[in-house]
C-alpha cells in the first residue's frame, strides 16, 4: 500500500464505520460466548443439584437441554456473525476498495 | 486443596486423545491385544490406498510454495470447514467422549462442550485478520511489523512445542488402538502412522492433507450419524425413552443424568475452560488452514461450517454413549467375565470404556460395520497427525529456515524442499518418540499442548493484531514467559509430578489440573508490560507501522494472493 492509498483508506468514512462496528460486534459476541460457557461450568461447580433436577415427570434433567444449548449457541453465534459480516461488513469493505 | 476434577477426568481432560483414554481407567491395558480383525484391516487398507491415490494426484499439482503450504489457496469455505473439523476431531473425541458418557453419563457432555467453544472465538477475533495479514503461518502475522528473526523464532518454538506434545499423544494412542481395533502390534501402528503421514505431507503437501482430512471428516460424521440413528430408532426417536432405559441399566442409575465428579473446583474448571477455548485458537495446524482459502469471507465461512460439524458430532457422541449403555451393558458378550460369570458394567467392558463406541458399532451394524468404524477411528488419527506434521514442517522451513537462517535469501524451491525434508524428519522423530513413550503415561500431553497454545501462540497473535503498543521485545519476552510458566506448572502438577515422575501422592506443588488461567495471564501481562517499557528506536518504528498493519488486517486490501499462479 502506498502512503497515498493508506491516507485515502484512513480518511474514508466507511473505514471508520467498518472498524468500529466489526470490532465491537466481535467483542460483544465473544463476551456472550464466554458468559454462556463459563456460566455453564460455574453452575456445575457451584450447584450440581440444579442441573440434576428432572424436567417434569421424566428422567431427562435440566442439564441436558442446557448442555445442548451451549453447543447450539456456539453454532448460532458464528452464524449471526457470518450473516452480518457477509452483508454489512463486506459492503463497507467493498465501498473502501472501490474508492481507491 | 480441592481437586477440581476427578482422576479420570483429569486424564481424559488431558487427553483429547486416545492415549488419555488409555490412561483414563487403566482401561485399555485391561483389554490388551484383541484377535486380528480382518474386515477392519481391509477397510483401513482401502482408505490408505484411496488417500495415497489422492496424494499422487496432489503431488503432480504441487508446483509452487503456495501449492505446497496452502493447496494453492483455492479451497472453499465449506471444504475448509470440513477439513478443519477433520483436523480437530481426534480419535479421543470420538472414543474418549463416548466412553466417558458410557461410564458417567452427563459428565461426557460437560467435557465435550469445552472442546467446541473455542471455535466462535477464532471467528470473532482471529480468522479474518489472520487471513488478511498472513501467507502461510501465523508467524507471518506476528512478523508483519515486528522483527522477523526473533518473533519467527519464538513462534516456531511455540508451534513445534505444541506439535511435539500433540503428536506424541496421538502416536501412543494409535499404538494402543491398533492392538484393540485390528489385533496388530503396537509398533506396526506407530510405524505405519509415521510412514503414512510422511508420505501425505512430503509428497502431497497441503492439498493431500486437506483431502485426507475432508474424507476422514465425512466418514466419521457419516458413521457416527448412522450409529446415533440406529440407537434412536430403537426408542422411537424419543431421547427421554433412551435416557430412561439407560438409567435402568446403568449401575449409577439416575446419577448419570446429572453432573458427577468431573468438576468440583471452580479454579481448575475455569483454567481448563480457558485452555480449551483459547488453546483451540492458538493451535498452529488449525491456524494454518485459514491460508488455504482465498479471502477473509471464505475464512469466516470455514469457521461457521467447522463449528456446525464439530458441535453436531459432539451431540452424536452423547447419543452414542447412551446407546452403548442401553445396548451393551446387559449383554455379557461385550464384557470380561469374572469367575462366577459376573462383571462390572463399566470397568469390565472389553478393551475398557473407551471401546464403547466400537462395541456399539457391532451391536447396531454387525461385524462389517464394526470393521468400518474401527477403520474410521484409525483414519481419524492419520488426518490429525498429517495436519500436525505439516504445521511443524512449515514452521521449520518457512519461519526458521527461510527467515531466520537464510534471512530471506532462499528460493521457493529450496524452501519447499526444506519443508519436505522436515516432514520426513518429524515423522521419523514421531515414530521414535511413539516407540519410546509406549509404556509412559502420556495423558497430560494433549492438555499441555492446549495450554501452551493458549499461553504463547494465542497471546502473541492477539496482542500483535490488536495492540498498537506491542513491540518485538514485549512479544518475545511475554511469549517465552507463557511457554515457561505453562510447561513448568504442568510438570509441577499432579498429572506429571505424581503420575509420571512417581512422586508421593498429594506432593504436587501446583495444586490445579491446568495452568492456563495463570500462564495465559502471565503471558498477556508481560507482553503488555515489556512492550510498554520498551523505549528503543525499533519499538517506536514498530508502533508507527501499526496503522499500516491495521488498515490491511481490517480491509484485506493488498493481501497476499493465496495462489502464486
Amino acid at each position: 500500500m502506498s502512503p497515498e492509498e493508506m491516507q485515502r483508506i484512513r480518511s474514508h468514512p466507511a473505514y471508520e464505520e467498518l472498524v468500529r462496528k466489526r470490532t465491537s460486534f466481535g467483542i460483544v459476541l465473544t463476551i456472550i460466548m464466554l458468559v454462556i460457557y463459563f456460566g455453564f461450568v460455574l453452575l456445575i461447580a457451584f450447584d450440581k443439584s440444579l442441573l440434576a433436577t428432572p424436567i417434569g415427570a421424566g428422567v431427562t434433567t435440566v442439564g441436558i437441554p442446557l448442555g445442548v444449548f451451549v453447543i447450539v449457541s456456539a453454532f448460532v453465534l458464528t452464524g449471526i456473525y457470518v450473516r452480518r459480516a457477509n452483508s454489512e461488513f463486506d459492503a463497507l469493505t467493498r465501498q473502501i476498495s472501490e474508492d481507491l | 486443596m480441592k481437586r477440581l476434577f476427578s482422576r479420570s477426568f483429569v486424564t481424559l481432560a488431558a487427553l483429547g486423545l486416545l492415549s488419555t483414554a488409555a490412561a483414563a481407567a487403566g482401561a485399555i491395558e485391561g483389554g490388551g491385544k484383541q484377535p486380528l480383525n480382518l474386515e477392519a484391516v481391509a477397510m483401513f487398507g482401502l482408505f490408505v490406498l484411496f488417500t495415497l491415490g489422492i496424494t499422487k494426484w496432489a503431488a503432480a499439482r504441487n508446483k509452487s510454495a503456495a501449492d505446497f503450504y496452502t493447496a494453492g489457496g483455492g479451497i472453499t469455505g465449506f471444504q475448509n470447514g470440513l477439513a478443519l473439523a477433520g483436523d480437530y476431531m481426534s480419535a479421543a473425541s470420538f472414543l474418549g467422549i463416548s466412553g466417558l458418557v458410557f461410564a458417567s453419563g452427563f459428565d461426557g457432555l460437560i467435557y465435550s462442550v469445552g472442546w467446541l467453544v473455542g471455535w466462535p472465538i477464532i471467528l470473532f477475533l482471529i480468522a479474518e485478520r489472520l487471513r488478511n495479514l498472513g501467507k502461510y503461518t501465523f508467524a507471518d502475522v506476528v512478523s508483519f511489523r515486528l522483527q522477523p528473526v526473533p518473533v519467527r523464532t519464538m513462534s516456531a518454538i511455540g508451534t513445534l512445542t505444541v506439535v511435539a506434545f500433540y503428536l506424541i499423544a496421538q502416536m501412543v494412542g494409535a499404538g494402543k488402538l491398533i492392538e484393540l481395533l485390528f489385533g496388530l502390534d503396537y509398533l506396526y501402528a506407530v510405524i505405519s502412522v509415521g510412514m503414512l503421514m510422511i508420505i501425505y505431507v512430503a509428497f502431497g503437501g497441503m492439498t493431500a492433507t486437506t483431502w485426507v482430512q475432508i474424507i476422514k471428516a465425512g466418514l466419521l460424521l457419516g458413521g457416527a450419524t448412522f450409529m446415533a440413528l440406529m440407537v434412536l430408532a430403537q426408542f422411537n426417536f424419543s431421547p427421554e425413552a433412551l435416557f430412561k432405559k439407560a438409567t435402568e441399566v446403568h449401575p449409577k442409575a439416575i446419577a448419570i443424568m446429572g453432573p458427577g465428579t468431573l468438576i468440583s473446583d471452580p479454579v481448575s474448571a475455569i483454567s481448563l475452560g480457558l485452555a480449551l477455548m483459547f488453546g483451540t485458537a492458538g493451535l498452529p495446524h488449525i491456524l494454518m488452514r485459514f491460508f488455504t482459502v482465498s479471502n477473509a469471507k471464505e475464512a469466516r465461512k470455514s469457521v461457521f461450517f467447522a463449528t456446525g460439524f464439530i458441535g453436531y458430532f459432539y451431540i452424536l457422541t452423547f447419543i452414542i454413549g447412551f446407546g452403548a449403555i442401553t445396548l451393551l451393558m446387559n449383554d455379557p458378550s461385550y464384557f470380561k467375565l469374572g469367575a462366577n460369570g459376573t462383571y462390572d458394567k463399566v470397568k469390565d467392558l472389553l478393551g475398557g470404556s473407551n471401546m464403547a463406541a466400537v462395541h456399539l458399532s457391532k451391536a447396531v451394524g454387525g461385524s462389517l460395520f464394526l470393521g468400518f468404524i474401527s477403520a474410521v477411528a484409525f483414519a481419524t488419527i492419520l488426518a490429525v497427525v498429517a495436519g500436525l506434521t505439516l504445521a511443524g514442517a512449515t514452521a521449520v522451513s518457512h519461519d526458521l529456515y527461510a527467515s531466520v537462517i537464510a534471512r530471506g535469501r532462499v528460493s521457493e524451491q529450496t524452501e519447499v524442499r526444506i519443508s519436505k525434508i522436515s516432514a520426513v524428519v518429524i515423522g521419523i522423530v514421531a515414530i521414535f518418540l511413539g516407540y519410546m513413550f509406549e509404556k509412559q503415561n502420556v495423558a497430560f500431553m494433549v492438555g499441555l499442548a492446549f495450554s501452551v497454545a493458549a499461553s504463547i501462540n494465542f497471546p502473541v497473535l492477539v496482542m500483535s493484531i490488536f495492540s498498537k503498543n506491542t513491540t518485538t521485545k514485549g512479544a518475545v519476552i511475554g511469549g517465552f514467559i507463557g511457554l515457561v510458566t505453562s510447561v513448568t506448572m504442568v510438570v509441577l502438577s499432579k498429572s506429571v509430578w505424581e503420575d509420571v515422575l512417581g512422586m508421593p501422592k498429594g506432593s504436587a506443588p501446583f495444586p490445579y489440573s491446568n495452568p492456563a488461567l495463570f500462564s495465559m495471564t502471565a503471558a498477556f501481562v508481560s507482553i503488555w508490560l515489556f512492550s510498554l517499557l520498551d523505549r528503543s528506536a525499533t519499538a517506536a518504528q514498530e508502533r508507527k507501522s501499526y496503522e499500516a498493519q491495521k488498515l490491511r488486517s481490517e480491509t484485506g486490501i493488498g493481501i497476499a494472493a493465496a495462489s502464486a499462479h
